[in-house]
């Protein structure tokens, strides 16, 4: 099957390890991977900003790229629940049918990464070796809007070497919340101490994730802090393996 | 017209406030120990229902058809309160419900009242107003009243004072109270408020509720508590003022039965409140002679009229979500600026008052969900902040700086060449601040985000670039 990968553009500009992990883990499933290079943003952080009218134009690009694709990927769960959540409400506030059509074909084809693994495919064992202690932080997006429930943990299971640690008050929200980190920063500040401490008492090596957002918010606070402790995406884990491949 | 939500219109945005509490070490430990201990409660006596969503879900749909038929509810209300020899009055704003409360005490030639669960007094500034006109107020709720005693404000929608530990709450009862000593055991500062409020009870004449629920087929107020005093107030004095915001109403006395399960459990992680007081207008021989009920507007119609919004006036005031916002949870209840406060508060506020002030609340909040995940309404509390996130960008009220930088990444991202393009600039920009990968210090705005925590640089090669290279056969 193919499967067309939407990157996101932070994951694009940042990120681009876990693009390359996707493609790889993926790819070692048998899979045929596409990156369409029109792709651009969802509109995520225009839309939960309050810029709507900047979203509108990001949605139709979103929509135009991807319109014939098989299956899209995405390694973001919260540029997934922006697509679940809310392209339905713009394409019925834009009055267009043709648009709202085009958002109710495309829905069922739009898979966060754990999502595509385990519900699609149902594999939770991608032949992964990672002899590291890990926990996860299972970010809001993915918990509350995509409800991913244990799909991460089973995938993590799945990793051969690997220990992994629960983490306390693990559904509290990292603080990151998009612009939220910048227009309430001190109040973000706050949360994010908290769920740096909670990490650290795990004593895990690695915070992993379905989130580079909240990854880099924390991983930043742990990296200032030179806790010892390093954040990576999901994705990443699942694509090392005992060959010891680097992206 | 002019609606009045406390002092919300003069209060400091939301950032500013919320800088200043997160100083507060002790108010922030009563806070986490109070919301944990809460929802504690909440969560085992939610778990144990079975048909807890469903529920919530005949909650949601009672009052949003109430709200859709409101006009009807409320003249069933009123005509059925009057038959019973209640007295209805209506109320546009703050100040016509305040001239009515004083007008009827002032007819008895009173100078004092109790109250009892009233945040909706607080919301139209009442207290004031009865003593600018010479009516001595006493709040008789234990946590309304460590509220009016320690000169402060309500800090939460169900438990006023939770931002107040034992050893302060034996301060001010001290001091106000005039005791000399006074132990700090709860039933020690317990006995206390009951010998200050006893006595109240016994000689005010008239008292002034609020109110949790309102049939409309029946007339019927009803008030659920812990403490009894609500009890006292409503059936002691000789003259009952009922505060009742117009989206309290439910349609039949039947639709208790599902409100009285979601109310206690979510609110305060009962299974059901210790005192449930139901009454309709007036007996012979029982409780008050003289029943007036006040039913409030102060902007809520406003609210009705919004079509993406309106579900907010489903809220049932439990107080769940404020319990479960991590945001609330690191501030406390003092930063909304409002008598409410919290993610409800974040949206109600800014509505009452027509998106005229209170613009900072909405942005209030990381969007994590938790609050729409207890509602036991279930409001859509993240959906509603970023419609009304976007009410406050279109109306033209978004700060410049941000604006300039919306418009500018919107344009570079609708198309992929400026996008490549932006990318590419970006790792030039951050050439000054960038240090192995990492930036530690960044200006502006920018510096709220590496005050606390380093930044990922820009890597070399965008995923897109890799992808490219390794389609033209360049990297395996």
């Amino acid at each position: 099957m193919l499967v067309s990968l939407f990157i996101t553009c932070y994951n694009d500009t940042l990120f681009p390890n876990t693009g390359k992990a996707v493609v790889r883990v993926l790819e070692r499933l048998g899979h045929a991977v596409e990156f369409r290079e029109a792709q651009t943003c969802c509109g995520q952080m225009h839309y939960n900003t309050g810029y709507r009218r900047e979203a509108i134009p990001l949605m139709h690009h979103f929509l135009d790229v991807f319109q014939d694709a098989e299956i899209i990927c995405i390694p973001s769960s919260s540029c997934v629940a922006m697509i679940r959540d809310h392209y339905l409400k713009m394409a019925a506030a834009s009055g267009d049918s043709a648009v709202q059509d085009q958002v109710e074909k495309l829905l069922p084809r739009v898979f966060e990464f754990s999502e595509l693994l385990v519900d699609k495919f149902h594999v939770t064992d991608v032949g992964a070796f990672f002899p590291h202690t890990v926990t996860l932080h299972p970010s809001c997006h993915s918990l509350r809007s995509l409800q991913v429930g244990d799909k991460p943990v089973q995938l993590l299971r799945g990793v051969r070497g690997l220990t992994l640690i629960d983490l306390p008050e693990a559904a509290e929200c990292c603080g990151f919340g998009g612009t939220f980190a910048i227009k309430n920063a001190e109040v973000s500040a706050a949360m994010l101490s908290e769920k740096t401490r909670c990490i650290l008492d795990t004593g895990a090596e690695i915070c992993t994730a379905l989130d580079n957002s909240c990854l880099m918010h924390i991983g930043g606070a742990l990296s200032r802090q030179l806790a010892g402790v390093r954040c990576l995406h999901l994705a990443e884990i699942l694509a090392s393996s005992e060959k010891g491949e680097v992206l | 017209m002019s609606v009045r939500v406390g002092e919300a219109a003069r209060a400091p945005d939301f950032p500013r406030a919320a800088q200043h509490l997160l100083g507060n070490t002790q108010l922030r430990h009563n806070v986490r120990q109070a919301t944990n201990v809460i929802r504690r409660k909440r969560a085992s006596v939610v778990e144990e229902l079975p048909d807890w969503q469903a529920l919530r879900e005949a909650g949601r749909q009672i009052k949003q058809h109430t709200l859709r038929h409101l006009d009807f509810y409320l003249e069933q209300f009123e005509l059925a309160c009057t038959r019973a020899g209640g007295h209805v009055h209506w109320a546009r704003d703050a100040d016509e419900a305040n001239q009515i409360v004083i007008s009827l005490i002032q007819a008895r030639h009173a100078a004092e009242v109790i109250k009892v669960k009233t945040m909706t007094s607080d919301e139209i500034g009442l207290n004031a107003a009865l003593e600018a006109a010479g009516i001595t107020p006493y709040e008789t709720d234990l946590a309304d009243l460590i509220v009016q005693l320690g000169e402060d404000r309500p800090s939460h929608i169900v438990v006023p004072a939770l931002h107040r530990n034992k050893l302060e709450i034996r301060q001010i009862f001290m001091e106000k109270m005039g005791l000399s000593d006074l132990g700090d055991r709860p039933e020690d500062l317990t006995n206390a408020a009951r010998r200050y409020l006893r006595e109240k009870f016994l000689r005010v004449s008239v008292a002034i509720s609020g109110a949790n629920l309102a049939v409309a087929d029946t007339g019927s107020v009803c008030i659920v508590e812990s403490e009894g005093n609500g009890r006292m107030c409503v059936s002691l004095p000789e003259m009952l003022i009922t505060l009742i915001g117009i989206e309290k109403m439910i349609p039949t006395f039947q639709d208790l039965e599902v409100f009285l399960q979601l109310l206690p459990r979510s609110a305060t992680g009962e299974r059901m409140n210790p005192y449930n007081s139901i009454w309709t207008g007036v007996t012979p021989d029982d409780g008050p002679r003289e029943f007036h009920v006040i039913l409030l507007d102060n902007g809520r119609t406003s609210v009705l009229s919004q079509q993406e919004s309106r579900d907010t006036l489903n809220c049932i005031r439990c107080g769940a979500c404020l319990n479960a916002c991590p945001v609330y949870r690191q501030t406390g209840g003092h930063a909304y600026g409002s008598v409410y406060a919290g993610p409800i508060g974040a949206i109600l506020t800014p509505q009452l008052q027509s998106m005229e002030h209170s613009q900072s609340l909405p942005y209030a909040s990381s969007l994590c969900g938790a609050c729409y995940e207890v509602c036991p309404v279930k409001i859509n509390i993240p959906e509603i902040l970023i419609d009304l996130r976007g009410e406050v960008v279109e109306r033209g009220d978004a700060p410049f700086s941000e604006r300039a930088v919306m418009k500018a990444a919107a344009f570079a991202l609708e198309k992929p060449g400026r996008f490549s393009a932006a990318q590419a600039l970006a790792r030039v920009a951050q050439v000054p601040f960038e240090r192995d990968g990492v930036i530690r210090h960044l200006p502006g705005q920018l510096g709220g985000w590496t005050a606390v925590r380093d930044l990922t640089a820009v890597p070399k090669r965008s995923f897109r670039q890799w992808w490219r290279e390794r389609t033209r056969g360049n990297l395996a």
